[in-house]
């Protein structure tokens, strides 16, 4: 691993640029109410992350139809230069599973070293090496670059819906950044086992987090073997050292109860034994030695560090879900899934989730039952169950009654004012604010999605705070290059610190962006915002006409 | 209004004590009640992915617990790394060294092998049912802090010195508010950390103006926008810059507190001593789940108890005298497996022990009956069972240290026909 090199975009032609984006807003305009915007803007902020200045224009002069359409087909979208610019200045994106992994580990061996040399030493003091010192500064800045690589793609990319998809299923099949290994892997897992196949096939998706080594860790997994296995020697992993021998059920239950079944799926504990067992040794390979007895496995790509050990599995037979399934390696690990995939109580389950994510809190039962039948009718493919979703006439209803989480609210926010954002650290740092840390969710069940979660005292008003702050300007949301810090990984808590701050003073920051203007604000959210609201918008200070708008409660809705 | 005028009054106003275990229950609790102070307070503190009860109070007497987890038991009192003994046979975790001193001072005590009825191990419905108090339930609308807040008459609330007869304040720290204060009457929530008290641009009056307008209706958000707003200036005026800075001076000897729960503990102890409308808070901390790894002394587990340790002796200390009127309960979801697992942790498993801390609890003690862990006792042969559903004890406090009466009882715990467990001394 190496540090990323950010592309040496000034202040001067970050602003020319945010610039350029401002310069094709249309004019102020009377918000037109007819029936094909106000669907345009329902399409907007239920398929994607919200308007964008001309995003409704085109979307009504397309027809959501069309639109839906387009959305649905993602690569033929291409990604603008600006934001395809950004993201090969970033490293991460392009590290294979191994090399993450062993620079993760590499740190962990580095930091024990000059631990032990600390200790080691006359005075009990060491200084940490240098190279210590650089392998942690990498690790922390692939930690940030997921994030980086995120939110730069769900504010600029066109391809909307399949942002809105990722975060969806990524939050689906949860794993915490915050866990050890998983502070290198999250990008990684995103990009190989959740964006490829967020218009694919259940199965493939539930195949392919089962195997990531982010989940393989995060739920334990890979430490799971059968009892009275005897470990050939310690083996090094990111939390530590763990010297296994029994069974560890983590992942056998959550998989069940969060990913595929439900809680009220029809399994017992009995039930989450057996797979526990049937999923021994699915594991990481170690880094060298030790290989041959692993199992190759055709669906990996070469640089996958999934591997399945005979020697740790379990090879007695199981019953499981009213199945005998006999011993057969992995091959009992891809039934089992298969079995779990094509469940009528896992169809049920997703159905609910994107039901309760794009049309209501409590979605109409019929819906459900309709999306349950889409998906096991079409073996789990998951670009037929939301075209079932965007035809029903349960999602048509434009009325915006899904309060916005904070990861929808901070990027509607961004993307109405068209800033060209090349920082979108602090949007981090809000995020984290706002009790939805990217990547932050500790637990498995991941975020949830209604009012009841998100709608609480301290919210509103840290939401009006980040209006405010954004629309006058007071984020730094362009890039500054300090040629004598390359690319400093910046913690998330001297981010929020800075955020704190950028939330009460008054003097300009370097990043800032020019103050928003209420009126193209105004003309890019259209129906959006109401009569009500854009009187008091026209009766504030002009200073404050743009906060007001995007501070508003028409604009926490969705 | 004490207990007994509570009682009265319902008396007077031909309230029928119908149900036989209640009249029981009334009973005792009148006694209780003639020792309540009047002014509670009530703290809940909830360790989101289930803590291993069996690390926090030990059986140490029993050999089965070392038969059971041989890697991860923590050794016996004396030895090294060995618990602190509390009354012969169970002995209180290491690193929970800072709560001794109330232990010895009768102010905290533990109901063992505490739990619930329901038999999920599910960690998300687990939680569910312990903040809707209704196990096996879910569609409950509304959690059991926020019933207790819109307990009809209202129970925390006393014209006591300083509080704003009236207004009784639930605050819940964290920036989104949990299931349990889910419900109609309005709480709010202060941001974790220093932020609770850093200035903002909401602050400015210009901008307060401005947003005032918009946020003016009778709807969810405009009501949750004038709640924060007022426990703001309620927060700010209990806690100006100069009241912190003495508080640092005072506490600690100026030492900062480390991030996360010690802080975010001693900032709400200022809070609900400067402010005493403020009378039940919640706080809610995470990273309990120790499937693997999980260490003994040290490690993993050892690491997050040291903080809370840490946190709720802050809590009792700056309380100062405050400390005496309230009740802090530790709570979490279910118990872990009796039997280690292979990967030097310990699965979901059943009953725990919940904790209970302050100036009128009956310390020093471990409540609750004990029913062993050989594997002849065990729940599905595998976890700790439930002997004390903890219904009976969220019910005992609000009965005995609360002062609620059986119809408040009824209000706040629907559904529940068991007997509260008195732990008020």
């Amino acid at each position: 691993m190496t540090l990323p090199a950010f592309p040496m975009l000034t202040r001067r032609s970050a602003l020319a640029a945010a610039a350029a984006t401002l310069a094709w807003r249309p004019a102020l305009a009377a918000p037109a109410a007819d029936a094909g915007q106000a669907d345009a803007l329902h399409a907007l902020n239920r398929l994607a992350f919200g308007p964008a200045p001309g995003d409704l224009e085109r979307v009504t002069r397309l027809g959501v139809h069309d639109w839906v359409a387009e959305q649905m087909q993602p690569q033929r979208l291409a990604l603008p230069a600006f934001l395809s610019r950004q993201l090969a200045s970033l490293r991460t994106p392009h590290e294979s599973q191994r090399e993450l992994v062993q620079g993760y580990r590499e740190m962990l061996k580095e930091a024990k070293e000059a631990k032990q040399a600390e200790s080691a030493s006359p005075d009990g003091k060491k200084p940490r090496t240098e190279e210590g010192a650089e392998r942690r500064r990498q690790v922390a800045s692939v930690a940030l670059e997921a994030g980086e690589a995120r939110l730069l793609q769900a504010l600029h990319s066109p391809r909307q819906l399949e942002e809105v998809l990722v975060d969806f299923w990524f939050n689906h099949f949860n794993v915490y950044q915050g866990k050890g290994l998983d502070r290198v892997l999250v990008e990684s897992y995103e990009r190989e086992a959740i964006r490829p196949n967020v218009f694919g096939r259940f199965r493939t998706m539930l195949g392919a987090t089962a195997r990531h080594p982010a989940m393989l860790f995060y739920l334990d997994n890979w430490l799971s073997v059968a009892p009275g296995y005897q470990p050939p020697r310690r083996f090094a992993g990111g939390g530590g050292v763990a010297k296994a021998s029994g069974l560890n059920e983590n992942y056998a239950r959550e998989v069940m109860e969060l990913h595929t079944l439900g809680v009220d799926g029809g399994y017992t504990q009995r039930d989450v034994t057996e797979l526990a067992r049937i999923l021994t040794g699915w594991t990481m390979r170690p880094q060298r030695g030790g290989r041959r007895r692993f199992q190759d496995d055709a669906s990996d790509s070469g640089d996958s560090v999934f591997g399945f050990d005979p020697a740790r599995h379990d090879n007695g037979s199981k019953t499981w879900l009213g199945h005998t399934v006999a011993p057969g390696g992995q091959a009992e690990g891809e039934f089992a899934l298969d079995v779990l995939a094509r469940h009528p109580a896992t169809a049920r389950h997703i159905a609910f989730k994107l039901a309760r994510r794009f049309v209501a809190d409590e979605p109409p039962r019929a819906l459900v039952e309709r999306l349950s039948r889409r998906f096991l009718d079409s073996d789990g493919d998951l670009r037929a169950v939301m075209q079932a979703l965007v035809d029903s006439p349960e999602f048509r209803d434009p009325t915006p009654v899904k309060f916005k989480t904070p990861y929808q609210y901070v990027l509607s926010s961004v993307r109405a004012t068209g800033i060209a954002t090349t920082n979108v650290r602090p949007l981090m740092a809000q995020l984290a604010q706002l009790g939805q840390p990217l990547y932050g969710c500790q637990t498995p069940d991941g975020w949830h999605d209604t009012e009841a979660d998100w709608l609480n005292p301290n919210a509103i008003t840290q939401r009006v705070n980040f209006a405010t702050a954004l629309a006058s300007g007071r984020l730094p949301l362009q890039r500054v290059d300090d040629p004598q810090e390359p690319a400093r990984a910046q913690g998330l808590k001297a981010m929020e610190r800075q955020a704190d701050k950028a939330l009460a003073r008054d003097q300009p920051v370097e990043g800032a962006t020019p103050p928003v203007d209420a009126g193209a604000l105004l003309a890019t959210l259209g129906p959006a915002i109401s009569d009500k609201t854009r009187a008091a918008v026209a009766a504030a200070p002009p200073a404050l006409r743009a906060a007001l708008v995007l501070g508003s409660p028409d604009f926490m809705r969705r | 209004m004490h207990r007994r005028q509570l009682l009265q009054a319902a008396a007077a106003a031909g309230l029928a004590w119908t149900a036989v275990g209640r009249n029981a229950f009334a009973a005792s609790a009148t006694q209780a009640g003639q020792r309540l102070p009047g002014n509670q307070r009530l703290i809940v503190v909830f360790l989101r992915g289930a803590v291993d009860g069996l690390s926090v109070v030990v059986p140490y007497s029993e050999g089965a617990y070392y038969q059971q987890r041989s890697s991860i038991a923590l050794a016996r009192p004396g030895q090294d790394g060995g618990v602190l003994d509390l009354d012969g046979h169970f002995g209180l975790n290491p690193n929970l060294a800072p709560l001794m001193p109330l232990w010895q001072a009768k102010r905290l005590a533990f109901v063992q092998a505490s739990g619930s009825p329901d038999p999920t191990r599910s960690h998300f419905d687990a939680q569910d049912y312990m903040e809707s108090a209704t196990p096996g339930r879910k569609n409950t609308p509304d959690g059991w802090l926020n019933r207790l807040l819109g307990a009809e008459p209202p129970v925390v609330l006393q014209a006591s010195a300083g509080a704003r007869a009236g207004v009784t304040r639930g605050i819940s720290v964290g920036a989104t508010l949990p299931r349990i204060w889910a419900g109609p009457n309005p709480v709010a929530n202060i941001a974790n950390g220093a932020r609770a008290t850093k200035p903002t641009l909401l602050d400015r009056p210009q901008v307060s103006k401005a947003f005032d307008s918009l946020y003016s209706g009778d709807d969810a958000m405009s009501r949750a926008y004038r709640e924060s707003q007022q426990s703001r200036a309620e927060v700010n005026e209990a806690m100006t810059p100069a009241a912190m800075a003495q508080e640092q001076r005072v506490a600690n000897g100026g030492a900062p507190l480390p991030n996360g729960f010690p802080d975010d503990a001693a900032r709400l102890a200022q809070l609900m001593r400067r402010d005493p409308n403020v009378q039940i808070a919640f706080l809610a901390l995470g990273g309990w789940d120790t499937h693997v790894n999980q260490g003994g002394a040290k490690g993993q587990l050892a690491n997050r108890l040291q903080p809370l340790g840490q946190g709720l002796a802050e809590l009792a200390t700056r309380l100062g005298p405050t400390f005496d009127d309230t009740t802090i309960l530790v709570i979490s979801e279910f118990g872990r497996t009796v039997r280690q697992n292979g990967t030097g942790g310990t699965d979901h498993g059943h009953g725990n022990v919940m904790w209970a801390l302050g100036g009128n609890v009956a310390g020093g003690k471990v409540h609750g009956r004990w029913p062993g862990i050989d594997t002849s006792s065990l729940y599905e042969g595998r976890d700790l069972a439930v002997t004390t559903d903890f219904r009976q004890v969220l019910a005992g406090v609000c009965a005995y240290n609360l002062g609620l009466s059986d119809r408040q009882l009824a209000s706040v715990f629907p559904g529940f026909e068991g007997a509260p467990l008195n732990i008020a001394g």
